[in-house]
């Protein structure tokens, strides 16, 4: 699932947020435990608290003291978090095209052409 | 600290195996000791658990002595089978249960009725990983506060590793520390918080894996290969 070559608890962190900003899990919903999203990826406990307090930090996800967690009520933040992916592969993307020689003009059309 | 090693040293006659090993563990962690064949991990282990004495320095484990105090809190797999193949799966349980105060006979049955093993089963008809599969259970089947697995995936096939894996993923306590020593890196660094490397006796790296990993941009397994490129 993970692959060894980066942190595990990055690439934890970065699945459950594309989980959360493409409505696999719902804004204002408790997401699994610990517990199930160490058996669920089968990583450590450890790695997974790690990758919660990550999303914690990007304010994805909010901890109620003793229920668990649970994806923001905030939709923005979502929204938000959801777009800078997008921004990212975009970007991403277009230096790909650049790089073969295509204009901003022709990767519109390939675009068009292949939709 | 759950498990201190100071200065300990250890030789067989002229040849030094462990030499001035420096180790602490806290409580909670996977925690991998990694090293090639012969580089002493078996000997660190076995000093741990008690079974040799060491020439220099102290181990101890939740602040006390190794001995028989410390046995109560660690369970251990071996790297060897040792237990007799011939007596029957609910023998070998009520043994472990007489022998240990924490061992958990429920939690015992339900891990070998997952491999469908039936407690009037004889280890001699099994095979070489159905084995490893039934000792690992027995061992996590007590409620320790530390674990030590030595090559708990020696010789046993990919699909038994995963089984094996996440055998110990999910009987992982948070208040626990489970110590593996392996060679086989690639198959178990996903689970690790911290991995040790002993080379030659000495230890060379002690640190947090996702910080390994950060850093260099590579997996465990490829940082070992070159730090101890042959």
């Amino acid at each position: 699932m993970f692959n060894n070559e980066a942190p595990i608890y990055l690439q934890l962190f970065q699945r459950l947020a594309l989980d959360i900003v493409t409505g696999k899990y719902k804004a204002g919903e408790k997401i699994p435990s610990v517990r199930e999203l160490s058996t669920m990826f089968r990583v450590n406990p450890n790695t997974v608290q790690k990758a919660l307090s990550e999303l914690e930090d990007v304010e994805l996800i909010y901890t109620e003291r003793t229920n668990g967690k649970f994806v923001t009520d905030n939709k923005k933040i979502i929204k938000d978090y959801l777009e800078n992916l997008a921004k990212e592969k975009t970007i991403i993307y277009m230096n790909n095209m650049k790089q073969l020689g295509y204009s901003v003009k022709e990767v519109i059309d390939m675009i068009e052409r292949n939709e | 600290m759950l498990l201190e090693c100071k200065n300990v040293c250890k030789s067989y006659g002229r040849k030094e195996i462990l030499k001035d090993i420096n180790l602490s563990l806290p409580s909670g962690k996977i925690v991998g000791l990694l090293g090639k064949n012969g580089s002493g991990k078996t000997t660190l282990i076995k000093a741990i658990n008690g079974l040799l004495a060491l020439d220099k320095g102290e181990i101890l484990i939740d602040g006390k002595n190794v001995g028989v105090e410390s046995k109560k809190i660690i369970s251990y797999l071996p790297e060897r089978n040792y237990l007799n193949v011939h007596k029957k799966v609910k023998d070998i349980i009520d043994y472990f249960s007489d022998f240990y105060e924490d061992f958990d006979k429920e939690k015992a049955y339900k891990l070998l009725n997952n491999l469908n093993i039936k407690a009037e089963d004889k280890l001699v008809t099994m095979s070489k990983g159905m084995r490893e599969k039934v000792q690992l259970a027995l061992v996590m089947s007590r409620r320790a506060k530390l674990y030590i697995l030595d090559e708990p995936m020696g010789g046993v096939d990919p699909a038994t590793r995963d089984y094996i894996l996440d055998t110990i993923l999910n009987n992982f306590d948070d208040g626990a520390t489970i110590m593996m020593s392996t060679h086989l890196i690639s198959d178990i660094e996903r689970v690790l918080d911290e991995v040790i490397f002993i080379d030659d006796g000495k230890i060379t790296r002690c640190e947090d894996a996702d910080k390994l990993r950060k850093e260099t941009g590579k997996s465990i397994d490829e940082v070992f290969r070159e730090d101890f490129k042959c």
